[in-house]
């Protein structure tokens, strides 16, 4: 095994796991407004349970992009062909 | 290890090679317009069971596009409906044992992302003309027209990214539990992919709905019902 797939494994773990770092904050907030207000208008639950889910799919897109990432590297790495 | 991003090639036609994603959404095809002739065949005032349930689909599809575009919904229910019935029927094709999503695949995902990507500029002429959809880029300011233009490309990006890498992860993480663990562990994966493709659709419609409401411009005041609810 040479050097150039030693760093992508290594960088694939890396990008996966610093990316969930920052959606997993951002979600956790986001989750935590979201019930602090239905708890204050629990009658516009509807609206805001639909804008929640559609806020966080865009945060997690950003923890999907590193799992893109490290797919591309580990199984289309133009450095290993 | 199959690595997410291959293309199994099932069959071939002539020299073309058809791949599993291809065949799918053939069969996907095939079942939602045969399903929809089917349905269509025999409507009538007093609706039948069937009937209601479809047409609480195509209500709620309306709901949707009045709440989120602020515009009446006939010029655009046949393609966000379309959309969403697609995606969302392809995302739980994977309850059908032995078949993989085609949206699990970036190629699938990218066409649906580039008919969006035309679809948000076909409304937008529609809706006002070709000057009025041009002048969408220069809202809120001028300074805003290389920004606006970039991210016209870049939205739709992340629009087929995140698709694909939704359902992808799914499929992925299934499988690799699969080799972990074989019989009935990977059931609960299973329900929160089946959770994720729905959430995921819906999502894929919304953001398609917001892109063209935006290129659409200056939209109606809101409903009434909506501030009614806010005040009480």
């Amino acid at each position: 095994m040479n050097w150039a797939a030693l760093v992508s494994i290594f960088s694939a773990a890396m990008a996966v796991s610093f990316g969930a770092i920052g959606p997993a904050l951002g979600e956790g907030r986001a989750v935590a407004a979201a019930m602090d207000a239905i708890a204050r208008q629990p009658e516009s639950a509807n609206t805001i349970s639909r804008t929640l889910f559609v806020g966080l799919a865009m945060i997690e897109t950003m923890a999907i992009y590193c799992l893109v990432i490290a797919l591309l590297l580990l199984f289309a790495n133009p450095l290993l062909k | 290890m199959i690595s997410p991003l291959a293309n199994p090639i099932w069959f071939h036609i002539g020299p073309a090679p058809i791949t599993s994603a291809v065949a799918v959404t053939w069969g996907i095809m095939a079942f939602l317009v045969g399903g929809a002739l089917l349905i269509t065949r025999r409507l009538s005032i007093e609706a039948s069971t069937t009937q209601a349930v479809f047409e609480l689909i195509v209500d709620t599809v309306d709901g949707q596009i009045r709440d989120t575009m602020q515009a009446e919904p006939p010029r655009y229910r046949a393609f966000i409906g379309t959309l969403f019935v697609f995606i969302f029927v392809a995302n739980w094709s994977t309850l059908i044992p032995g078949i993989e999503p085609p949206t699990a695949h970036l190629e699938t995902d990218l066409a649906l992302g580039v008919i969006v990507f035309f679809a948000v500029i076909v409304f937008g002429i529609r809706a006002g003309g070709f000057g009025h959809y041009l002048a969408t880029f220069a809202s809120p300011s001028p300074i805003m027209i290389p920004l606006n233009f970039v991210e016209s490309v870049t939205r739709t990006f992340s629009m087929f990214v995140r698709l694909f890498g939704n359902v992808m992860s799914g499929v992925f993480m299934v499988s690799i539990v699969l080799t972990l663990a074989g019989f009935l562990v990977p059931i609960p994966l299973m329900a929160l992919d089946l959770l994720t493709g729905a959430v995921q659709a819906y999502i894929f419609a919304i953001l398609a709905m917001v892109f063209i409401a935006g290129a659409i411009g200056d939209p109606a005041p809101a409903a009434p019902t909506l501030e009614e609810g806010s005040k009480s």
